[in-house]
């Protein structure tokens, strides 16, 4: 098997998983008083150190959650509702047009349900939000918006934005700011402290961690409404018993792929770009969506977003899963539908090549067979869905 | 069915229970399956809604679930547009016609066994398997014409449906369930761990899952009124256009007078340019003569007169025939009155076998008398 899908989820690091199943025959509730719970505690509070220590934030500032989503909707909502009831004239939401559906979509239902007023700041041809172009809708609006959030690195095609520049914007107009940095971390520096953002996300599975739990990095200043009440966990902000084998094997994984970035940045890049320039010479009308390879630090190592013209994604990828080669298409409906991806979309790609398009995504296990399999298998691949595209086209 | 030993076959998997055990079959069998369910509905998030209709968010799951199971690939393949465009839209302009489509057919004709199967050919795949209940031999697995026969199971027989195939489309067909009772596809799915197996049959059309088809049409056919007129050529009724009725219907006519005799009266005729339902009494609807349009052959043109049976409607409808060609299509003399004769629907013609009846051809209905 060839797996380049790790920006969907990439394998547990062995420590990572080590550190789970030890962790998974103790009993402890870390909100007990007893010494089991005490010992739980303890292991969740030094957890909470390494993963604040390893992204340049306090321990405090660490609010565990169960992943991305979560993290996403607690800021997105949690720092709207908090910066509203602070001034009820804030009622206008400002996210990216490249953001993950859980940003996205917590935006959009606080436009449905919340009366809030949604602006979706454009990107550039290479997904990139110009941090005048936030100045411009914040200038627009003055003292009425109440949260801005824009991803450090897009899911699909990898670009990095200038989070620290935004959040600099979003500041002078007195507007917290947040980050979906789920792609970011372990894939390229974070640091939290120096980033100048409110809020940022990060979840296990995406840099060799478990799935199913995750943290929203919180500045202490930051006035955050909870979605989840109850207990009173987590700074009161995100109530529920803490998974205590989840929460150290994040911290496990999150030291071990920071402290691997360079390394990893450097084996990822070169292979990427090996990558894409034989996949080129094989198809030459493929075309890379995203920032060129020739600006690195502006785009995560491991992606390469290619699309393929006079091909259907859904094609490709059926072609290469019969080949041993897991990518991505990018998004689909419910009912399982390929649908156009907004990302792209939003990036001026038209409809036809934004469907023929496939996220090759490397990580920490990636080796050089993996790209040679893909370039091996992309010419006939590319030339049989062509086949079926014009076979779909009326004559 | 094959005989050429392992294909590559693309399962089509609507979610119900035959075409998921079609495609356990087809596995079992050697070959190579790839599952893919068809999104046929422009909105393929919507929840199903009370009756069964296809290409629900729930079909898809359930066909997937059964795929996993199974072991086997599986996709979504979005046909959402083509399935308008050939399959809704005239389906439609049809009725605005004043004629009674058959919407599973085009399906077959224009989806499942055109846009899939040209597509599954082009990416690689040798034939399209579906849940039908039929019989198919000497298909394009292998050199020999193939011939199309009713399924064993005579409640659940779809050789009707399929009989406006042509010999190309069929050669890319692969029907595994044609030998099986229904009961025993529900066993058998049952038996491989397969949750449909206890699900509803599908009886409805699956873009109106309502129900509802002349709610469905009123939302689509402008208001095109005219009168109902009898035999006599009185005016015995008004209505808002002829596509709120099919030939041979009874009910729902809204005539208030009473026929002469007291006798119920049907819908006779259609007729769009005037405008005209023609009703009467039910002898009326006998129909001993009709002629088809767009002939399609599984066995060489007769180039004389074909005595054979001829089945007018899915289910139901047959009787012994002899079918001339003509420069129009084929006219078709029937040994026995019919009755509820719609032009639109298919005049599929069948020759006795205790095999099974085998498919020699098919038309589309243009005219009856």
């Amino acid at each position: 098997m060839t797996y380049l899908d790790h920006a969907a989820t990439t394998p547990m690091l062995p420590e990572a998983a080590a550190t789970l199943t030890e962790a998974l025959g103790r009993v402890g509730n870390a909100s007990s008083l007893h010494s089991a719970g005490r010992r739980a505690r303890r292991a969740v509070e030094e957890s909470r150190e390494t993963i604040a220590q390893a992204v340049g934030a306090l321990p405090s500032e660490v609010v565990l959650a169960t992943g991305g989503t979560e993290a996403d909707n607690l800021a997105v909502k949690g720092l709207y509702w908090a910066r509203r009831a602070d001034d009820p004239r804030r009622t206008r939401v400002v996210v990216s047009a490249a953001e993950h559906h859980a940003v996205l979509d917590a935006a959009e239902w606080l436009a449905e349900h919340e009366g809030a007023v949604l602006h979706v700041l454009e990107v550039d041809a290479q997904g990139r939000v110009d941090p005048e172009t936030l100045r411009a809708t914040l200038a627009d609006h003055p003292d009425e918006v109440a949260v801005v959030s824009v991803m450090w690195a897009n899911n699909e095609v990898g670009t990095v934005n200038d989070v620290r520049a935004l959040a600099e914007v979003a500041h002078a107009a007195g507007v917290p700011f947040h980050t979906d940095a789920v792609q970011a971390v372990g894939a390229v520096p974070v640091d939290f402290a120096t980033s100048g953002v409110d809020a940022l996300s990060l979840t296990g599975h995406k840099l060799g961690g478990p799935v199913g739990v995750g943290a929203l990095l919180l500045r202490r200043d930051a006035g955050c409404t909870p979605l989840l009440h109850g207990g009173g966990q987590e700074r009161d902000v995100r109530s529920g018993t803490l998974d205590v084998p989840g929460t150290m094997s994040l911290a496990t994984a999150v030291r071990a792929a920071v402290a691997d970035v360079d390394r990893r940045t450097a084996t990822l890049t070169a292979l990427r770009d090996d990558l894409v320039a034989r996949v080129v010479a094989r198809v030459p009308d493929a075309r890379l969506n995203g920032v060129p390879l020739d600006r690195p630090g502006e785009r995560l190592p491991g992606n390469a977003h290619l699309s393929f013209p006079g091909c259907e994604g859904d094609s490709l990828l059926m072609l290469l899963d019969a080949r041993g080669i897991e990518c991505s298409t990018g998004s689909a409906c419910t009912a399982g539908v390929a649908r156009p991806s907004h990302v792209l979309l939003a990036m001026g790609l038209d409809e036809d090549l934004a469907r023929g398009s496939l996220r090759f995504s490397l990580g920490h296990n990636s080796t050089p067979s993996d790209v040679d399999a893909v370039v091996e298998a992309i010419g006939p691949v590319v030339e049989r869905a062509r086949r079926a595209g014009q076979a779909l086209e009326r004559t | 069915m094959s005989g050429q030993g392992p294909m590559r076959v693309l399962a089509a998997m609507s979610g119900g229970v035959d075409s998921a055990v079609a495609a356990a079959r087809l596995r079992d069998a050697g070959h190579d399956v790839t599952g893919v369910h068809l999104a046929l509905s422009a909105k393929p998030a919507t929840m199903r809604e009370g009756a069964r209709g296809c290409c629900s968010v729930e079909d898809s799951r359930d066909a997937r679930r059964c795929a996993d199971v199974l072991d086997i690939p599986f996709y979504v393949w979005d046909l959402a547009a083509r399935f308008r465009e050939d399959v809704v839209e005239p389906f439609v302009a049809e009725y605005a016609a004043g004629r009674t489509p058959n919407p599973c057919l085009r399906c077959n004709e224009k989806i499942k066994f055109s846009a899939v199967l040209e597509r599954a050919r082009a990416l690689g795949f040798d034939a399209v398997g579906t849940g039908h209940y039929a019989r198919l031999s000497g298909s394009a697995t292998g050199p020999t014409r193939p011939v199309l026969r009713r399924a064993a199971d005579p409640d659940k027989d779809q050789s009707y449906v399929l009989g406006v195939l042509r010999p190309d489309q069929l050669d890319g067909a692969l029907f595994p369930l044609g030998d099986t009772p229904k009961a025993e596809v529900r066993a058998e799915a049952a038996a491989r761990g397969l949750v449909v197996a206890e699900k509803p049959d599908s009886h409805d059309i699956c873009f109106i899952p309502s129900g509802d088809t002349r709610g469905f049409l009123a939302e689509r056919i402008d208001e095109a009124p005219g009168e109902m007129v009898d035999p006599s050529g009185a005016v015995v009724g008004h209505h808002r256009g002829v596509h709120d009725f099919t030939v041979g219907q009874r009910h729902g006519l809204g005539i208030r007078r009473p026929a002469p005799d007291g006798r119920p009266r049907y819908v006779l005729g259609l007729e769009p340019v005037s405008r005209t339902v023609r009703v009467g009494p039910v002898e009326d609807l006998d129909v001993t003569t009709l002629s088809g349009a767009d002939p399609v052959w599984l066995v060489d043109p007769p180039s004389g007169p074909l005595d054979c049976v001829v089945q007018v409607r899915a289910h139901g409808g047959t009787a012994g025939a002899t079918v001339r060609v003509t420069a129009d299509g084929v006219d078709v003399a029937l040994a026995e009155p019919l009755r509820g004769v719609a032009p639109g629907q298919a005049a599929v013609f069948y020759r006795p076998d205790g095999g099974g009846d085998v498919v020699l051809g098919s038309a589309t209905i243009a005219a009856t008398a």
